[in-house]
């Protein structure tokens, strides 16, 4: 009995190297579960606990980075929610963007725009220093020891 | 013996059915006369029991011969009828108009995302390429002279994607098959989960990759309107995200 060879169609070409698209895909779940605890934790340690939204000020500000586990909690906070946001667009523009010269061109701006602020936000937040050595005084604010 | 002596003394009367008035509203194209499609409305007399698919029969028979649109079986096996009801995509021989607000005219059109050729038809070759491009057929090996054996268990497995009737009412309400003529479409991901989980079927592997493709199951948005149109009331959007959990395991 003859049996037809199957695939009677062409094989799929295996393509080579890392399938962005896969990884892009497990990279949005993963991160949203992430985001969901990142940012409720902010919201609430920011804007409910203690004495609330009053609170916020520089020194608010000052006192949380002066911990490591806030510097690390707002880093990954600021990776993960630009990477996410950023992979989103991308994907809006690939669908609908036809133009191919349009599409490179706000992909190339998501990308920068992504990038730069990932890296202003990394350097402010590991570079702060609320007391800065050598400062006028008359700047500085309230809570600095007094040289 | 009593009914029949009741049914002698009633007096004959013919029953009448009663009808009633339905316009509709039908998005027209001929490519030899239109540059763009016209919508142009037809009123029908009809039965509480007819279907849309009666109705444009009564506007081609009776008012215009000219209308143009696919049917077969007309009675939802075929797959040929799909089109968009009221911004719907559904099958016209399974849609009762009394079940459609008659007080508002009814819109009928072709369905979206595929070329339109006339009136209601479209270029179905695309959506059957991709259909094609994912080995819809058992693949295993050895000779078929005895049974491929198979238990229940096995065979409900993959029940819901064997329903599939090819008549493209998902992937033409996809938004991402609209904007992306590339992607596979939840069709070909259906037929293709059906031949993935199928305890016989041999050639997952070469499934998989196909639709771990830029173009296959990760363009997926989850927006789940392939589910809401299917008339078949397959769970698309689940069959496609259990094909995404495969691709990421690497086996069915």
């Amino acid at each position: 009995m003859s049996v037809i060879d199957a695939p009677r169609s062409k094989a799929a070409p295996k393509r080579r190297g890392i399938n962005w698209e896969k990884w892009g895909w497990i990279y949005m779940r993963a991160s949203g579960v992430v985001l969901v605890v990142l940012i409720f934790g902010h919201l609430f340690v920011n804007l409910v606990a203690g004495e609330g939204v009053k609170a916020i000020d520089f020194a608010f500000v000052a006192g949380k980075w002066a911990d490591p586990f806030w510097v690390v909690w707002d880093t990954l906070l600021l990776w993960l929610a630009l990477i996410h946001g950023g992979n989103g667009m991308r994907t809006l523009v690939n669908d609908y963007a036809n133009n191919t010269t349009v599409r490179r061109i706000l992909l190339a701006g998501i990308f920068a725009s992504t990038a730069i602020l990932i890296i202003l936000g990394t350097l402010v937040i590991y570079t702060f220093d609320p007391c800065p050595v050598g400062a006028a005084p008359e700047l500085l604010p309230s809570f600095c020891p007094v040289p | 013996m009593s009914t029949a002596a009741v049914m002698e003394n009633q007096p004959h009367v013919p029953e009448v059915i009663p009808t009633f008035t339905a316009t509709l509203i039908i998005r027209r194209f001929d490519p030899e006369v239109d540059d763009e499609p016209r919508w142009q409305d037809f009123d029908v007399e009809l039965r509480g029991t007819d279907r849309v698919l009666d109705a444009l029969h009564k506007i081609k028979w009776e008012q215009d011969g000219s209308l143009t649109f696919r049917r077969s079986c007309a009675h939802g096996v075929c797959g040929s009828d799909a089109m968009r009801i009221n911004g719907r995509n559904r099958l016209a021989c399974k849609t009762l108009i009394k079940d459609l607000d008659i007080s508002k005219p009814i819109y009928v059109e072709a369905i979206k995302g595929l070329p339109l050729e006339k009136d209601l038809i479209v270029d179905m070759e695309p959506f059957f390429e991709s259909y094609r491009s994912i080995n819809p057929f058992l693949m295993a090996s050895g000779s078929p002279d005895k049974e491929r054996k198979q238990s229940p268990v096995e065979r409900a497995r993959f029940d819901d994607t064997t329903k599939c009737i090819l008549c493209a009412a998902c992937t033409s309400s996809c938004p991402v098959f609209w904007t992306d003529g590339q992607y596979f479409g939840p069709a070909a991901i259906v037929n293709a989960h059906r031949f993935i989980f199928d305890s016989r079927d041999e050639g997952a592997q070469v499934r998989l990759d196909i639709l771990n493709d830029k173009e296959g199951v990760w363009r997926c948005r989850t927006t789940f309107n392939c589910s809401e149109a299917c008339p078949r009331g397959i769970q698309v959007t689940q069959a496609i995200a259990e094909v995404k959990m495969a691709v990421l395991r690497g086996k069915p």
